[in-house]
């Protein structure tokens, strides 16, 4: 193989399939529990991004006291040792919630867009708990390593021109992400609380005469968003940094997500996820070195479909394109 | 006295008043069934035995024991079974998942269970890996069925089983049912095709606007010129 090629193929390593594995782990994990909430609770909820920014915010709390009294993981952020707080924390949170507001509608039996917007009202009141307890301004967290692959050392080892750059929270992001859909899988798949929870979301009445206790199953998904929120907002505030608006705006994306791979199954969630974010990034990347390298010349502009500014456009286009042609996602869910 | 009966029942939704003294019963190893014209009341009537709609006179005793008051979840644990007319299978999980959700309630080893339901039904032992919703019209009621054996119910109430099947299907959930009833179990059902449930049911209900107009046995139904001429065509 040509060195151009070589290099070629690093460049899409480095600016496409990292950061792309990366961004669409994140987004899968949150997309996995707005499905789930659509799937058992019946309702999109708009306070998922902001329910992420509220975990992420615990752990990052819980971060800065340990790094004060000198715990440390070496190389691995101590935010790691964090999670499980910010985890109980957001169990609180949504519990209370789900106490306060959607056991009354669900008492009501109200029709899911009244759902919807009671969500929107927790949303905004998240948002105000969080910026009143950490603030509106970026916050750093990450300690550790910062690199599994530098780019230095990988031009060194391989005399390429392009560098590959691996960073250590994107290794996590991606480790941390397939252990926690396994471990989804293995539960909704394999225990009887899981099950219960499939059958409870596939048909409530028949879920209910064969003696399923709705209370248990609610409560359960909410264990579960707490967790499957907390971890996401940690590793995209890990990754990137932390700052509660961007985690309002992932909610687009995340919403993207869930509805490609079709609502309510969480395969669908995964796979939404990475088609967003590599639609993302496929879109607004330059691909100028790119052509450079197969093409033997370098176009005089940046080659660039959509630029980055546009970025959640790409998520509305999806939206739409799915919403008209497969209202129910590729994996056949519920249409929203 | 029968092992369930619905003595003198008097209910409806809301205002409405369907079933006017109205009585059911069924026995241990008997199959019941419930006939009328459009808009009588039958499924009303199992409703009103199952605890799904509330009485306002009369009442449901179970072996003896007054369930009048109970929900129809606490029923199903005092060994009642019921198999709605539709949405009565999870689609999405697999036979096998069904029949566990089935046993839910059970804290004991069910396997035994499954098996025989699988004895019962050989198809659904073939397909117990393939989603229910996969599954054709006749074996989608076999799979809803068997859910319902999963709590092992001494009374199974069927609420137009053989609905949308076709008459060579509805002939084996028939021989299928009259299986059940062989091992002991009470059934009670609502069908709309009169008289081949008639055929094989030892007790018939025949129920105009919510009131009993005539009751036998189902032989004897089939045998009266009057029953034949108002209900069963000719």
């Amino acid at each position: 193989m040509s060195t151009d090629t070589m290099n070629a193929l690093v460049l899409i390593a480095n600016f496409i399939l990292v950061p792309g594995i990366t961004y669409g782990s994140q987004l899968a994990l949150g997309a996995l529990g707005i499905t789930l909430v659509y799937a058992v609770l019946r309702f999109s909820n708009f306070a998922h991004g902001d329910t992420m920014a509220y975990g992420c915010m615990f752990t990052i709390l819980a971060t800065w006291w340990l790094q004060s009294i000198g715990v440390s993981l070496g190389p691995l952020p101590t935010a790691l040792l964090a999670i499980p707080f910010g985890i109980a924390m957001t169990a609180i949170l949504v519990i209370v919630f789900d106490k306060l507001v959607y056991k009354h509608y669900r008492e009501q039996k109200s029709s899911p867009i009244v759902f919807v917007i009671a969500s929107v009202g927790v949303m905004f009141v998240t948002n105000g708990l969080v910026r009143f307890i950490i603030g509106p301004n970026d916050q750093q967290f990450s300690d550790g390593m910062r690199f599994l692959v530098r780019a230095r050392d990988f031009k060194k080892a391989t005399g390429l021109d392009e560098g590959l750059t691996i960073k250590l929270t994107q290794g996590l992001t991606v480790g941390i992400a397939i252990i926690a859909m396994l471990s989804l899988f293995y539960f909704l798949q394999r225990t009887r609380t899981g099950k219960a929870m499939r059958a409870y979301s596939d048909n409530e009445d028949l879920a209910l005469l064969s003696g399923i206790d709705p209370k248990k199953v609610v409560l359960v998904t909410w264990l579960l968003v707490a967790a499957l929120t907390t971890l996401a907002g940690v590793l995209y505030g890990l990754d990137k940094s932390f700052k509660p608006f961007t985690y309002f705006q992932l909610l687009l994306p995340m919403f993207a997500a869930a509805i490609v791979g079709g609502v309510g199954k969480p395969l669908g969630a995964i796979l939404g996820g990475f088609i967003v974010a590599f639609s993302e990034i496929l879109l607004t990347y330059a691909y100028k070195k790119l052509i450079g390298y197969i093409a033997g010349e370098r176009p005089d502009g940046l080659v660039q479909l959509l630029s980055t500014d546009y970025k959640f456009a790409v998520s509305f286009m999806i939206l739409v394109v799915v919403l008209l042609w497969r209202p129910t996602g590729i994996l056949r869910g519920k249409s929203i | 006295m029968s092992l369930l009966v619905g003595e003198s029942m008097v209910g409806g939704y809301g205002k409405t008043t369907i079933l006017h003294n109205c009585t059911i019963q069924v026995d241990r190893g008997e199959i019941a069934v419930i006939v009328g014209p459009n808009g009588a009341g039958k499924s009303t009537a199992m409703k009103a035995l199952f605890g799904m709609l509330d009485l306002s006179e009369g009442a449901v005793t179970l072996d003896g024991e007054n369930i009048t008051s109970l929900s129809p979840q606490e029923r199903v644990t005092k060994g009642m079974g019921f198999v709605p007319q539709t949405n009565n299978v999870f689609v999405s999980m697999s036979v096998e998942e069904n029949l566990q959700m089935g046993a839910f309630t059970r804290d004991d080893d069910f396997q035994d269970t499954i098996d025989q339901v699988y004895e019962l039904f050989p198809i659904l032992g073939e397909k117990r890996k393939q989603a229910a919703g996969e599954l054709s019209g006749g074996q989608r009621q076999q799979v809803a069925v068997g859910r319902a054996l999963m709590t092992k119910p001494t009374v199974l109430m069927l609420d137009e089983p053989t609905a949308g099947v076709s008459p060579i299907v509805m002939d084996e959930l028939f021989d299928r049912i009259m299986e059940v009833r062989n091992t002991g179990i009470a059934v009670l059902m609502v069908e709309q095709n009169a008289r081949q449930a008639l055929e094989i049911a030892d007790t018939g209900y025949v129920l105009v606007t919510g009131e009993n107009k005539y009751t036998d046995t189902g032989a004897a139904l089939l045998a009266d010129a009057e029953v034949r001429k108002t209900f069963l065509g000719g």
